[in-house]
């Protein structure tokens, strides 16, 4: 197991160094001058532009600033945002719960409601309820998220008045965040009703996001299952006289895992892309929102921070999952 | 007796308890759902509105400020001012009594004096000054944008309630310039503190004013809330807790107003604003936006050298059309490159009449036939061009309609204001302007004055009759003889016509109806002292 978690590992270390080119090089072939960008309409001298430029040292070759860049990463500098001056590793700190929060609410619901509906589709083959799962996965995987969130927060917060229009909590509630999870630091606050509220607004996001991971992970999990059912040890299994829950819970389950568990690893990177949106309809102060403003802003810095950060926390996910292969099916960690 | 004493203090705490809880009941809190963070909480280092509304506007004042509601300036802190005879020396008299804010950090020991008027301006003046480059990659972005650098020669402490502006060269907008959000005061001892303390930065984090509102805390991208400052120099504010709820989405915005989540959004959708003027909960106020959107000929390539030419193709745009499609009800035809907000609006001035017959004979006229142009059409919404692609193609059609061929070009936007500034571009640019600081002089000399060739001046147009005008109506301190300067000037523009003037914007303001006396901001800010909830 150690050499498999070596060998995972090692391929981690030039991905990382690859991540860092692209997120370099990604925002700098957008055209646009970030500092011209800055000035906008009112413009700036010649002069002045020369002097802001040397200030963020884009007036150096690019070869010495993607190496200054690299210097900087290894001392654990991230660089300052051009926009807001602050540091860029403490801004993500500061929005990444946020976005954390989100997303694990959101891959919780869809495993929780996307797995049963695709066991049971795929049990009940052909029946009403696999017809409906299966329309509704693909409503689901193809609904635009925008159009989804205001649909959702102009029925149950415009017209039902069920569930609050955006943020993470109401406003009556004020307390310094400690953990920047807004359901602990409601709990930790001691207020009356904050977790409740923080509960509230996190309903209509979580399913807006969960949306197109939960279809998918039905989808899978029935087509996995299926091949699973046809395979000649379930057929043994059932012939030996094991109860339908055992057959299905213990035999069929286990190994039609193995992709659904990819697929849960790779919805990761899709929602940290889903969260972009779902963060700009529902207030939501997370990294998705900030990237994008950062792009538009072309700030360089950010960017690269951020892209670097997301593309770290995606690798160790799937870090995670080949590691999790493994221990569900030992014949992958001999083999490899 | 220690007995008696503990019962006291619980009964005391007791009571305090009770009146506390009552004064949190009656507290009024306004929410408005600001469209996005603030860039930071200096106003000096930023030129965004919306970081001007989360600190310049509540949390600090200026030596002048503008009326609300207007872009009259009025006395703020400093309570009268005198300008020499030769227009090079300005002396302010500043008000007494005026105290900054109490924080966690810093509790003041004196009132506002000179020292913080000169503090907050030579930061930025002078390279050398201890606190210029204490944030790190900051620059004074405005400051430096309204050429403050060559035109402040020094700044001097009379005394304790008066400091005098010496200038490099006369410039009548000054007073104007000194009620912009750059122009805030920030308190020279708090920052002495911070410096001693080792940690000089903070007074840009979190700052301390002698505004309406104090910051009391901030979450980027979700929330910042301010309280009433309770020792304000105007009197305390009528609510006690100002909340701004971060809300980029504009139809959630909407959603917000509708549920009673804010009392005030900014930027409603256009297509939302049938249905908010209905909505019997909600106010829409609505106001013209200090701002012009125009399209800039390219005057020193032939046949736009012409002026007959340019106003023959101003005379073949159709521009009620444009309002109608574009601004969809939302803008008011410009005739005159100044919004009619700003004082000195030549109202007598008779726009170019929309004649596309006339317009095909006078082009013919000039023996201009065949003309292949170019249209820049900008990338991005702004306020005084909602949507920059349609407005040229309906201009490309109009242009077509008088034997025109124009082709639509665009650019991703730094490139776009990069490159349209071209002495030879080919071509005439879409693109606009929103006012700084009300005066006349910021939209006529900024972008047609003969400085600006190249550069803010898209046109490139340097007329000397235009030029003498605005020159002149820089070193005149009197408004009525400036006035009338600029209103020859903008004789002079309609008759040479370098643009043809499109539209102004606008602005709409959704408010609840339990907001009381809100004003639109000409300037586009969002102005909370002054207003009450019922």
């Amino acid at each position: 197991m150690l050499t498999f978690i070596l060998k995972k590992i090692g391929v981690i270390i030039p991905t990382f160094l690859g991540v860092t080119l692209i997120a370099f090089t990604f925002i700098r072939l957008l055209p646009g001058d970030p500092v011209l960008l800055l000035a906008g309409e009112r413009g700036m001298s010649e002069e002045r532009h020369a002097r802001m430029m040397a200030e963020f040292g884009f007036d150096k070759p690019i070869i010495v600033q993607y190496g200054t860049y690299l210097n900087n990463l290894l001392h654990g500098d991230f660089g300052t945002s051009i926009v807001t001056k602050q540091p860029v590793l403490e801004e993500f700190a500061t929005l990444f719960p946020a976005t954390m929060e989100l997303s694990l609410c959101a891959i919780l619901f869809a495993v929780i409601v996307g797995l049963p509906a695709g066991m049971i589709a795929a049990v009940r083959r052909g029946s009403p309820f696999d017809h409906t799962v299966m329309a509704s996965a693909l409503t689901g995987y193809s609904m635009p998220i925008f159009w989804w969130g205001l649909l959702l927060i102009i029925l149950f917060s415009g017209i039902l008045g069920w569930t609050p229009v955006s943020g993470r909590i109401s406003l009556m509630y004020f307390f310094e965040p400690v953990t920047g999870f807004m359901l602990i630091d409601s709990l930790l606050s001691g207020q009356p009703g904050a977790f409740v509220s923080a509960v509230k607004h996190l309903i209509l996001p979580t399913i807006v996001l969960g949306t197109i991971p939960l279809a998918v992970i039905a989808r899978q999990t029935r087509s996995a299952m299926l091949e699973v059912l046809g395979e000649d040890y379930i057929r043994t299994a059932r012939a030996k006289g094991l109860s339908p829950s055992r057959v299905i819970g213990l035999h069929a389950l286990r190994n039609a895992m193995i992709p659904v568990i990819t697929v849960i690893g790779l919805q990761v990177g899709v929602l940290f892309a889903g969260a972009i949106l779902t963060e700009t309809i529902f207030s939501w102060p997370g990294i998705g929102k900030w990237m994008v403003d950062s792009i538009f802003r072309r700030d360089y810095t950010s960017v690269q921070g951020g892209l670097l950060l997301i593309a770290a926390i995606i690798m160790v996910v799937n870090l995670v999952v080949d590691l999790l292969y493994g221990l569900i099916n030992p014949r992958i960690r001999h083999t490899e | 007796m220690k007995m008696i004493n503990r019962k006291l203090l619980a009964a005391l705490c007791g009571a305090s308890m009770l009146l506390a809880g009552a004064a949190a009941v009656q507290a009024k809190t306004l929410v408005f759902c600001s469209e996005g963070s603030p860039e930071g909480f200096n106003p000096a280092f930023y030129t965004a509105g919306t970081t001007f509304d989360a600190s310049s506007r509540p949390v600090f004042n200026r030596l002048v400020e503008f009326e609300r509601g207007t872009t009259k300036v009025v006395p703020a802190l400093a309570e009268t001012w005198e300008i020499s005879d030769d227009g090079l020396e300005y002396t302010f008299y500043l008000r007494k009594g005026v105290k900054f804010h109490t924080t966690k950090e810093f509790t003041p020991s004196r009132d506002f004096n000179a020292d913080d008027v000169i503090f907050s301006f030579k930061r930025q003046l002078d390279k050398d000054h201890p606190f210029h480059n204490v944030t790190e990659g900051i620059s004074y972005e405005y400051f430096e944008g309204m050429s403050m650098p060559s035109l402040i020669k020094d700044i001097v402490k009379v005394d304790d309630y008066t400091v005098k502006f010496v200038l490099n060269r006369p410039e009548a907008p000054m007073i104007a310039n000194l009620g912009m959000d750059f122009a805030s005061i920030h308190s020279q001892e708090y920052a002495d503190k911070m410096m001693a303390a080792g940690t000089p930065a903070v007074i840009d984090q979190k700052p301390v004013g002698t505004g309406p509102f104090q910051l009391v805390a901030y979450q980027k991208d979700a929330v910042i809330r301010y309280k009433a400052h309770p020792d304000y120099w105007g009197g305390k504010a009528a609510i006690d807790d100002l909340v701004y709820a971060i809300t980029p989405d504009a139809s959630v915005r909407y959603q917000k107003l509708k549920a009673g989540e804010c009392h005030v959004m900014p930027y409603p959708n256009p297509a939302d604003l049938d249905a908010m003027a209905k909505d019997p909960d909600i106010n829409l106020l609505q106001q013209e936006g200090l701002n012009v959107g125009y399209l800039a000929y390219s005057t020193m390539v032939a046949p736009f050298d012409n002026p007959k030419v340019r106003k023959a193709l101003n005379m073949a745009i159709n521009k009620q059309a444009i309002l109608d499609a574009v601004f969809q009800g939302a803008g008011k035809i410009a005739k005159n490159p100044i919004p009619p907000t700003i004082w000195s609006y030549n109202d007598a001035v008779v726009d170019d009449p929309y004649d596309p017959a006339q317009s095909k004979a006078m082009l013919e006229a000039e023996g201009v036939k065949d003309l292949k142009m170019k249209i820049w059409a900008m990338p991005v919404q702004r306020p005084y061009n909602p949507n920059a692609r349609r407005m040229a193609e309906l201009i490309q059609a109009d242009f077509a309609e008088v034997g025109v061929e124009a082709e639509i070009v665009s650019y991703e936007w730094g490139e776009y204001l990069d490159r349209s500034k071209d002495k030879n571009r080919d071509g005439a640019v879409l693109l606009g302007w929103t006012g700084d600081n009300g005066d006349p002089d910021n939209f006529l000399a900024v972008l047609l004055g003969c400085d600006g060739v190249g550069g803010s001046n898209r046109a490139n147009w340097c007329y000397q009759p235009f030029e003498d005008l605005i020159q002149k109506a820089k070193v005149v301190a009197d408004v009525k003889e400036r006035t009338k300067l600029y209103e020859q000037a903008q004789v002079i523009f309609k008759e040479q016509a370098p643009w043809a003037t499109i539209a102004h914007s606008v602005v709409f303001k959704p408010v609840r109806k339990e907001v009381v006396d809100f004003k639109i901001d000409p300037f586009g800010g969002h102005i909370f002292y002054g207003v009450d909830l019922k």
